[in-house]
């Protein structure tokens, strides 16, 4: 028995399921699943740091790096805590454009998520469908934004490009296309056999426990918690439209699908109202290069689940603390709840069921050594002092370059 | 002299190679072409090959290198010998002898064990997890296969493949009792090639390459050519039992129709490969002795009868 116990094997930091490096460990008898461990911490890259250092607007780009694929949804949520801060009325025409690109960036991550959901359960036929017809999205994407992945709309005060009338047809015919396909793909979800039978009943999350780990965006809302922040707290353009909180029963991966394919008809439905009724108006508003002293809390509802932005401001132009909760942050946690006596070959799904984003979650973490209790922190200008000596002792000097750059 | 150029050459070690690639191109791009992308060209398989044998074999520390190594040339061993009796466009095979279908599958189940093999002394998690879900896989689909085709053999009243190809092309349009066998030695066929919805023993993103992962190199290509081989051979071999018409042709005819009817057959997996998603082991486990063994049982059934019937 100790044996078999001892067999664990690991999932990550580098494997063909994980699209990030993260770490899972799993205790396996047989097939079955008897632990999982998880250890975030591969990919941490220091933003919330590196934001201290930058003005307002060059953080606005940094933070729009946080995530690859909702990466509007980072930028506005900070864009709208840094707005309460500095008390700048947006115009409507702006907050209709924010909602626009917003329900775009859902359609396509969602998408995404259903290609990534097929390869993981060995049906690739569905990957490359649906990363066809994301193409339709991210096109119009390029062309509305100007980029394909991180589009800088966002600027403080308002967006940086204007919607002609041109493009809001296209948009419409955009669309058009991406509703019936959708329509295809929801067919093929909930009556393909073999799909089904790797979906459904697996990685049960029950409602109380969702509530307890606090899951949030599809992963709560299959669990049938009725929790959209569009819709809770409404931002931008949310409460000018009507649309159903996509929700359903099922509590397993096969639930979470539905909602995120539901999601994707809503979001035809908020795209079409908006596009019929953006008022006229300046899109960006003039906005001070100094914040004044404040803080303010934002929420937005990402692709996958509520985002949370904290900005403290400190009358300077850079601000004195920015804190960033990512949505999968909040469901990683569920994902141990999940797993619980299921088989190893339910793992990858049930994990990306969840749709996790891992480099946005990373954080900081503290090693302790095993067999010392002694804690090694550092402050920051002794990590700083560290960096600098360990590329001094490999030969690299950075301090010749920072001169030359003054100079 | 002219045994071993036989063996070596035409129809044996290096004709059956050309044609495993050959039958790897079309499974790519059938595959490719039905999940609407380009596909590789026609030389992709060729220099896939190629590159392999160039690349730095690394065994393991912890392997044991003798198995290591012997195993990808005693699964090509394997796969090249079963296909010597096999009747592909004549109705004598090679080599022939009564009870030679037996020697066949035999011969078509030692892949798959030296997969485990092979996996196992490799040491790696991936590799082990692997191994025990091919052998598992083994033990669903080798009764339906055995079943499905020994059924078409009783019909034939032998056990000699070079003699099932006379019974049915002296009988033509017996062949057509046995679709439903056909279908139940299709779908074993996936599970032996280990293809989607079957491909559990080396699902990438659960267990990486399953019994393969810790295999590189020229002993890597080896196993890739053995799985391209199998393919070939467990696809003629369908044919020869399940669609042997047209045998007693001209002979530049009959070659044609066996490449067509093979291709044939790669089709179907490709088009299964690409129409299903990967069922967990337990699942496949229980679809193959629940549903398809069931089936076959009844493929084997319709021939005792048929037999008495036409042998009265």
């Amino acid at each position: 028995m100790a044996e078999e116990k001892d067999f664990k094997i690991p999932i990550g930091p580098q494997h063909p399921a994980l699209k990030e490096p993260e770490g899972f460990s799993v205790a396996l008898k047989g097939e079955k699943i008897l632990g999982v461990e998880i250890r975030l911490g591969y990919n941490h890259r220091g933003i919330e740091k590196a934001c201290e250092d930058r003005t307002y607007i060059q953080d606005l780009y940094l933070i729009e790096r946080v995530c690859g694929i909702c990466s509007h949804s980072h930028s506005t949520c900070f864009v709208q805590a840094v707005e309460e801060i500095a008390k700048l009325e947006v115009s409507k025409r702006a907050q209709y454009i924010r909602t626009i690109i917003a329900e775009l960036e859902r359609i396509h991550s969602h998408f995404l998520w259903l290609g990534v959901a097929g390869h993981e359960i060995g049906f690739d036929t569905l990957l490359m469908y649906t990363w066809r017809d994301r193409e339709i999205v991210m096109d119009l994407l390029a062309k509305l934004t100007g980029n394909r992945v991180n589009y800088s709309i966002n600027t403080i005060g308002g967006v940086r490009r204007d919607i002609t009338d041109s493009q809001k047809k296209e948009i419409l015919e955009a669309v058009d296309k991406l509703e019936e396909r959708t329509k295809y793909y929801i067919e093929i979800a909930t009556q393909e056999v073999s799909i089904i039978k790797r979906l459904k009943g697996v990685g049960v999350l029950s409602k109380d426990d969702a509530l307890r780990l606090g899951a949030v965006g599809p992963t709560a809302r299959a669990s049938g918690i009725s929790r959209d922040t569009r819709k809770d707290d409404p931002y931008a353009a949310y409460s000018e439209v009507s649309f159903n909180v996509a929700t359903d029963t099922n509590c397993d991966v096969f639930g979470r699908t539905v909602v995120r394919l539901k999601e994707l008809m809503e979001a035809y439905k908020i795209i079409r109202q908006l596009v019929g009724i953006v008022p006229a108006g300046a899109i960006v508003i003039r906005a001070p290069r100094k914040i004044p002293v404040g803080e303010a809390i934002s929420r937005y509802e990402a692709p996958r689940g509520e985002d949370v932005h904290y900005v403290k401001a400190n009358g300077t132009e850079k601000p004195e603390r920015v804190k960033i909760r990512a949505p999968t942050l909040a469901n990683i946690q569920a994902v141990k709840r999940m797993l619980e006596d299921r088989f190893l070959a339910d793992m990858p799904i049930v994990i990306a069921a969840i749709d996790p984003c891992f480099s946005c979650t990373d954080r900081a973490i503290l090693l302790e050594e095993k067999n010392s209790s002694k804690k090694n922190i550092m402050t920051w200008q002794s990590l700083r002092s560290y960096s600098i000596d360990w590329y001094r002792k490999r030969g690299i000097d950075f301090s010749k370059l920072s001169e030359k750059i003054k100079g | 002299m002219l045994a071993l150029f036989f063996i070596l050459v035409f129809p044996g070690f290096i004709f059956l190679s050309l044609l495993g690639l050959a039958g790897q191109f079309v499974d790519r791009k059938i595959y490719a072409r039905l999940q609407n992308r380009m596909g590789p060209p026609w030389y992709q398989p060729f220099a896939d090959f190629i590159k392999l044998l160039g690349k730095e074999d690394i065994v393991p520390a912890e392997a044991n290198p003798r198995m290591f190594k012997l195993m990808p040339l005693f699964s090509l061993t394997a796969v090249v010998t079963a296909f010597l009796y096999i009747p592909l466009w004549d109705i004598k095979s090679l080599l022939s002898f009564n009870g030679d279908v037996i020697v066949v599958l035999y011969l078509l189940t030692i892949p798959t064990i030296t997969f485990f093999i092979g996996g196992w002394y490799s040491t790696s998690l991936y590799a082990r997890l692997g191994s025990v879900r091919a052998l598992t896989q083994l033990c669903a689909y080798e009764i339906p296969l055995f079943i499905g085709i020994l059924s078409s053999a009783l019909l034939a009243n032998t056990w000699s493949l070079s003699e099932i190809a006379l019974f049915y092309n002296s009988h033509p349009w017996y062949w057509t009792f046995n679709f439903i066998g056909f279908g139940v030695s299709l779908i074993a066929l996936l599970g032996k090639l280990e293809k989607v919805p079957f491909d559990t023993p080396e699902a990438e993103t659960e267990i990486v390459a399953g019994s393969f992962t810790e295999y590189s190199g020229r002993l890597f290509a080896f196993f890739r050519l053995t799985m391209d081989i199998e393919m070939i051979v467990g696809a003629s071999l369908i044919t020869a039992v399940f669609l042997p018409f047209g045998l007693t042709l001209h002979p530049y005819i009959s070659l044609v129709l066996f490449l067509v009817k093979i291709f044939g057959v790669i089709a179907l997996i490709s088009l299964a490969r690409s129409l299903f998603a990967r069922l967990r082991i337990d699942q496949m486990m229980r679809f193959c002795l629940k549903y398809v063994t069931p089936i076959a049982l009844v493929q084997l059934l319709i021939n005792i009868f048929l037999k008495g019937f036409l042998y009265r």
